[in-house]
């Protein structure tokens, strides 16, 4: 198997996402005006800006969706129905693209990961039918109040690199959730165990409704429940959360695909942008400092939960 | 004594190699159709439902009000207007989205050879969910 050179970013490109990002408001106003010229300048738009979104979803331990979703929910022109369809995608095709390179080089594993699907994935169905029928400013106060609550999580929550389980609680043990986990940054392997299951199979639950309401993903919570109430190792949680998301929000996807409401000049671009971006953020986690990354992802979402929070309560259309 | 699962020393089990590969096989078709299809979509070989001056109207609609407007189909119905530019870039959002389906599919005979019967409860189960929500039978009036 031929071993590919990690890609190292052009220095340009961040300029140039920015730039696109400064005009997106004047170009939002003229495209809801009925500016029919400017239809292409928002594929080209999501695809620059979901490319950098993929490099950093992936070290930050955070899906995609959750930056997709306030982010072009607030500051681009689509229906919320539409931008949350393209979340689900987008989430996906960054948990794809990075999947495989995790599950070969054990950075996510598949014994810890596949219950906790099982039970996220059926939460996600529910949560995507409810999200749909709901009124969408009422959505969109839920999801400003939820990214503001989620950013807030980022900033408070602790980190564990190697928790100490004394002891496997009888349903952990009962599926084997233990391993070996070589740890490529500290050069060490590691053995680890989990405990408080049952809990954490109650939370993927809620976690998967979440994800579908609102189509964020749900690397934002996987990562926690996985390290701080699991009991995971920190790199195996956020690789392993990788993993769940491949099939939680493949399940959520299905019911806005099956409604219409994966509109295919929202979702390609911003896919086809997260993934080539998350190829590259998969290769990233083993060098890049993620405190750093997700200083800079809990100011974006701050701002992009202030606006969907403002939009919806339309105190700022 | 079942062989999935064993504690290993740092490698992924043989059963997670096989779902990283046939994953990585699925992301891979899926991105490929994903792309072609679009650039049929843009460079207009296909004739499309929706014409593209028309999107930036319909793309502010709820999702119903989109439907009823545009006559984009729902459910698994847009395999019928497969010939539409717009429409047959579907199949390669439905490749990625069922792209888990045949990895966990995989994985079926791997614990039912071990008896590993806990965790082939767990995939089997999840097969059916996924297989439900991609049905459109949760979503039909």
């Amino acid at each position: 198997m031929s071993k590919s050179r990690p890609f190292t970013p052009p220095p340009y490109l961040g300029l140039v996402v920015a730039l696109a990002a400064a005009l997106f408001p004047a170009t939002a106003h003229a495209a809801s005006g009925g500016s029919v010229a400017a239809w292409w300048v928002w594929p080209l738009a999501l695809f620059l800006v979901c490319f950098v979104l993929g490099m950093i979803a992936v070290p930050a331990g955070i899906g995609g969706g959750v930056l997709f979703v306030p982010i072009v929910g607030g500051f681009f022109p689509f229906h919320l129905d539409f931008v949350r369809g393209a979340g689900l995608l987008v989430a996906l095709a960054s948990a794809l693209a990075a999947g495989p390179s995790l599950l070969r080089g054990g950075l996510a594993d598949l014994r810890l990961g596949l219950p906790l699907a099982l039970v996220a994935a059926a939460g996600a169905v529910v949560g995507a039918l409810v999200g749909l029928a709901l009124p969408t400013r009422l959505v969109e106060v839920a999801l400003g109040v939820s990214i503001l609550c989620i950013s807030a999580l980022m900033w408070r929550a602790r980190r564990s690199e190697y928790p100490v389980v004394a002891q496997p609680d009888a349903l952990g043990a009962a599926l084997r959730m233990s391993g070996v986990f070589h740890d490529f940054a500290m050069r060490r392997e590691v053995a680890w165990q989990v405990h408080r299951t049952p809990i954490a199979l109650a939370l993927f639950a809620g976690i998967g409704m979440l994800a579908g309401v609102f189509g964020l993903g749900a690397g934002w919570a996987n990562v926690p429940v996985l390290n701080l109430v699991m009991g995971a190792p920190l790199r195996l949680s956020v690789g392993t959360s990788g993993f769940i998301l491949s099939i939680v929000d493949s399940a959520a996807a299905w019911v806005y695909i099956n409604k219409g409401a994966l509109l295919a000049i929202v979702a390609v671009p911003s896919a086809i942008g997260m993934m080539m971006g998350a190829f590259i953020g998969a290769r990233l986690l083993r060098v890049l400092k993620a405190a750093t990354i997700r200083r800079v992802v809990i100011v974006v979402l701050v701002l992009a939960g202030v606006r969907t929070l403002a939009k919806g309560a339309g105190w700022w259309l | 004594m079942n062989e999935t699962g064993a504690p290993r020393a740092g490698n992924p089990s043989p059963e997670q190699l096989r779902y990283a590969r046939l994953l990585d096989w699925c992301m891979k078709t899926g991105l490929a159709v994903l792309i072609a299809g679009f650039v049929v979509y843009v460079s207009g070989v296909l004739p499309v439902l929706i014409p593209f001056e028309a999107l930036p109207r319909l793309w502010t609609l709820p999702v119903a009000d989109y439907v009823r407007e545009s006559g984009m189909a729902t459910g698994w119905g847009w395999l019928a207007m497969a010939d539409k530019g717009d429409v047959v870039i579907t199949t390669g959002i439905a490749i990625l989205t069922g792209a888990s389906v045949p990895c966990l599919v995989a994985l079926v005979p791997v614990y039912a050879r071990a008896r590993d019967w806990l965790y082939l409860t767990v995939t089997v189960t999840l097969i059916g969910v996924l297989m439900l929500a991609a049905s459109g039978v949760l979503v039909a009036h």
